[in-house]
Formats: C-alpha cells, sequence, structure tokens
C-alpha cells in the first residue's frame, strides 16, 4: 500500500550571513504516513521540526529529498493538506465566521452561498464557536482563536492535515479541551494528521506514533514510538494506563539526553 | 476634544480675532467685521450663476472638488495597482525607488508649463497636476503596506489555492488597506494643496480662480474668505478620509 504522504531523504540548509559554510538544519529525514493516522514530531526547538512541516506543507523548499502525497511528487501548496499554524494565522480584518468561509468558498469555488453557509455554521459548532461568529480575532482568547483556526482546517476537508504545534499558546485547561475536540473531529473526518510539538503528554494523548527528531545541525529523526494506549483515550484515563510512564519517561529520556551541549 | 482642549481652542480664537482687529485697526487690511460682512454675501447665496466668469461659492467648490476627485481617483488606481507590483517584488521595487524618490519631491506646479506645451489644455492640464500630486504618497504607502504583509496570510492563500483576484481582493488589498488609506490620506492632502494654484494661475474656475480673481479686483476681504473655505473645504475632505481608515483598521 502506498503510504499517503512520504517524506524521502529531505534535507534543509540556511545560509548564515556572514558565513561561508551553510547551516544544515536536518538532513535525511525520511517518514511515512499511512491513511487516516495521527503521527506526531516531537523536538526541542530549533531542530527544525517547524520548518519540516513546512516544506510537508508547500509553503518552504527542500534543499534535498522529495515530499510526496499518494505517491505524487509535491513541492506547492496545494488543496490536499491544511496547516493549522501556531499562531492561529486568522485574517485580523475578517470575522471568525469570514475566515473560516473564506477557506470554503477557497475550495469549493462552485459552491451556493447556502451550502457553503452550512458547512462553515457546521464546524463552528463543532469547536464550540456558536455565539461567537461575528467577532473578530483581536476580540478572542488564543484558545478560542485555535478552534477558528480548526474549524477552518477541519471545514475544507482536505486529506491531509497538518498542526504546528498548535497548542503552544494555549492555557493548559483550555488546551484539554480543545484536544478533545481535534480528536472527535479526527474521528468523524478520518482525516490524516501530522502535528508538530514539544509537548509529551499531548503526543502520546492524539498520536498513533510519536517520531523522536535529534537536536539540530544535522538533526534528524532518530526513533519511532508506537503509542500503545488503546483509544478511546481522555487525560485523566491515559496516565493509569500501564503502557504510560515507559512510553512518557523515554521520550523525556531522549529529550534531555539530546539537550545535553555537544562534547566537542 | 475634551472638554479642556475646547475652551483652549475657544479662547485661541477670540485672542486670534482681538490681535487681527487690534492689527487692522491700525492698517488698511480688513477687519474680521469686514471678512464677515463680504462672507455672509458670498454664502447668503452660493449657488447664482451670472455668467461663466460670475458663479456662486457652492459652484466654485463643486468644480473644484470635480477636478480634485477625478484626477485624485485615477492617480490612486495607478498607484494602487502600481504599488502592489512593487510591494510584491523587492527586486523591481529597488530598482525604480530612485524615480519614485525624484519624482515625489517635484512640485506638481513645476509640471505646469510642460503639461500646457504638450497638452494644450488648461483643464487637462489641471487634472494632471491633480495626478501627478495624488500619485506619489499613495504609491509609496501601497508598496509599503502590501511588502510589510504578514507572511502566514500570504501562506493561508496559497494553501487554499486562491486565484490571483481572490487573492488580491480578499487578503492582499485588506491586509494593506490602513497603509494605502494612509497613503491616499496624504494624497489627497498634497492634491487639495496643488489644486489652488494650478486653478489660480490656469485661469480654471474654482476656489483658486476665486482667491486669484478677488485678488485681482483688490477685494482683500474677498480674498480672505476664500482662503478660509479653502482651509474649511480641506478640513472636511481630510475628515472623511479618517472615517474611511477608521472602517478599514484592523488590530492583530
Amino acid at each position: 500500500m502506498v503510504p499517503l504522504l512520504e517524506v524521502d531523504r529531505v534535507g534543509k540548509k540556511y545560509v548564515v550571513p556572514g558565513t561561508k559554510t551553510p547551516y544544515c538544519v536536518f538532513s535525511n529525514v525520511s517518514l511515512q504516513i499511512n491513511e487516516g493516522e495521527f503521527v506526531s514530531v516531537i523536538g526541542h526547538s530549533g531542530c527544525g521540526k517547524s520548518t519540516l512541516l513546512n516544506i510537508i506543507a508547500g509553503i518552504d523548499n527542500a534543499d534535498e529529498g522529495v515530499v510526496r502525497l499518494k505517491g505524487r511528487e509535491v513541492s506547492q501548496p496545494g488543496l490536499d493538506r491544511m496547516v493549522v499554524f501556531q499562531n492561529f494565522a486568522l485574517m485580523p480584518w475578517m470575522t471568525v465566521y469570514q475566515n473560516v468561509r473564506l477557506a470554503v468558498q477557497a475550495a469549493y469555488p462552485h459552491w451556493n452561498r447556502s451550502k457553503i453557509h452550512e458547512r462553515v455554521q457546521h464546524y463552528l459548532e463543532l469547536v464550540n464557536l456558536k455565539g461567537a461568529e461575528n467577532k473578530y480575532p483581536s476580540a478572542l482568547s488564543g484558545g478560542m482563536k485555535q478552534r477558528c483556526g480548526l474549524a477552518r482546517a477541519f471545514a475544507v476537508r482536505l486529506p491531509m492535515m497538518l498542526l504546528d504545534e498548535p497548542f503552544a499558546q494555549i492555557d493548559a485547561l483550555t488546551r484539554g479541551t480543545i484536544q478533545d475536540e481535534l480528536i472527535r473531529m479526527w474521528n468523524d473526518t478520518g482525516v490524516t494528521i501530522f502535528m508538530v510539538t514539544h509537548d509529551v503528554d499531548e503526543a502520546i494523548l492524539l498520536s498513533d506514533r510519536i517520531l523522536l527528531m535529534s537536536a539540530g545541525p544535522f538533526a534528524e529523526i532518530r526513533e519511532t514510538i508506537p503509542i500503545t494506549i488503546p483509544r478511546p483515550r481522555t487525560r485523566g484515563t491515559i496516565i493509569e494506563h500501564p503502557d504510560y510512564y515507559a512510553l512518557r519517561n523515554r521520550i523525556i529520556q531522549f529529550l534531555s539526553e539530546k539537550s545535553q551541549p555537544h562534547a566537542s | 476634544m475634551n472638554s479642556k482642549s475646547c475652551l483652549i481652542c475657544l479662547l485661541l480664537t477670540i485672542l486670534f480675532l482681538l490681535l487681527w482687529q487690534l492689527l487692522a485697526q491700525n492698517s488698511d487690511m480688513p477687519t474680521p467685521g469686514e471678512v464677515a460682512v463680504v462672507s455672509w454675501e458670498f454664502l447668503r447665496d452660493p449657488l447664482y450663476d451670472a455668467g461663466p466668469n460670475d458663479k456662486g461659492i457652492a459652484i466654485l467648490i463643486g468644480y473644484s472638488l470635480l477636478r480634485l476627485v477625478s484626477g485624485f481617483a485615477l492617480a490612486s488606481v495607478v498607484a494602487v495597482v502600481l504599488g502592489v507590483v512593487l510591494g510584491r517584488c523587492h527586486t523591481l521595487f529597488v530598482a525604480v525607488n530612485p524615480y519614485i524618490q525624484i519624482l515625489r519631491s517635484i512640485s506638481p506646479i513645476a509640471w505646469m508649463p510642460l503639461l500646457l506645451y504638450s497638452v494644450k489644455d488648461s483643464e487637462l492640464t489641471a487634472f494632471f497636476v491633480i495626478f501627478m500630486a495624488s500619485l506619489w504618497p499613495t504609491l509609496a504607502n501601497t508598496a509599503f503596506g502590501v511588502g510589510n504583509i504578514r507572511k502566514e496570510y500570504l501562506n493561508v492563500a496559497s494553501i487554499l489555492q486562491m486565484k490571483p483576484s481572490e487573492k488580491f481582493f480578499k487578503v492582499i488589498l485588506p491586509a494593506a488597506g490602513p497603509a494605502i488609506v494612509a497613503g491616499l490620506k496624504i494624497s489627497m492632502g498634497s492634491a487639495w494643496v496643488a489644486l489652488i494654484p494650478a486653478e489660480a494661475l490656469l485661469g480654471s474656475l474654482g476656489l483658486g480662480y476665486f482667491v486669484w480673481n478677488e485678488w485681482n479686483n483688490l477685494s482683500l476681504p474677498s480674498v480672505i474668505f476664500a482662503i478660509l473655505t479653502i482651509g474649511v473645504v480641506g478640513v472636511i475632505v481630510d475628515w472623511m478620509f479618517s472615517k474611511l481608515a477608521r472602517r478599514l483598521a484592523y488590530t492583530d
């Protein structure tokens, strides 16, 4: 079976001003995600995981390697994968409703008004934004902004969704509720999700597999950890599962090892 | 304006009028009273029309505004389109920026001889003077505003595969909207400033012609009335743009 997403030996370099040799953020990164899977990448900030996500999204270019979606090479953004941004990326001059509608309109240009309206309303309800449709993003809390971001991403119903540290700017209590909403929508739609995060608990709660990315330069994906805890999972029940602490410790150990300064 | 500012403003007005009265009494300048009488004469019948060179003040204002709006409108369209192109393409912007800097520092009135010689029509010359006066601030502000649109908005547009026209009207224009309107506001101001001497020099019917005509009649109270009218109309036009700017503003 062809995986939905295939990242094949992708690498990224930056030229630091004033230096001759380019800085290699990561190289030789390969991963495969099957349809319907929820896969997370965990790593330190600066290891290039967001860059990797941007390359998959097509809004950044790889210096080596290729990204394939359904076996077809992709290097441009496209209406087959949607991004949920860490800083929400909502249009500040549009209301919540207009932001979601903008995406639905663009994805389904032949739809009539009422069909678009129905779709927008449905997803605003799913993320509990009913009543806030006519508010502008500047009037919303971080949690509500990301709810709008999720509604926008799910409402276009693309096969693949890329989440770039979607809950990093949201307070812990709200984060839990929105994670539940995310899981519910993921179950309902069967969308394939690739998420970048640095929150270990979040990754365990949401993912089928967690990829551990080492710190840069020359970052790479070192390990894949399948999350064996059965679904449905909740924040409360996963911690009672016998595998939970073993998984958590393994990830944290990996992260703390890699955070040691290099001996050289 | 709060009540304190209002009070100070009122006091300044009274002080100004008193000073004016004192100075005028001891010279051959018109007093505030004389200006008020003349003003009333003009304002009492603003729409009278007694031949090609004798029209009421409202008609004169109308002529000036029509000239202002037509030149300004064309210049704005050109400036916004060009500004978006320059804002999207940094290399091109750097290449043409020297020209913009030189052209924007030339008073639009300086173009008049060349324009009169080439188009041989005073009305068309006035139009192009207003056009030149309106072009640069909007062009510079639009290029700046578009060049500084946050990358993530454009990313969303490209992920959603928006058509170029959709991207232009739904993302680029509203994102750069506040900067563009700020440019339009400055453009409108400089167009209004350029319009008066252009009308005076070209003899085109309007406020500029009016002020020059009253000077030729040696009617100083009328000249002062004309000056005040130019100021008041300018403020009203500017206020309308402030209203528009507030509508288009957004907070991140």
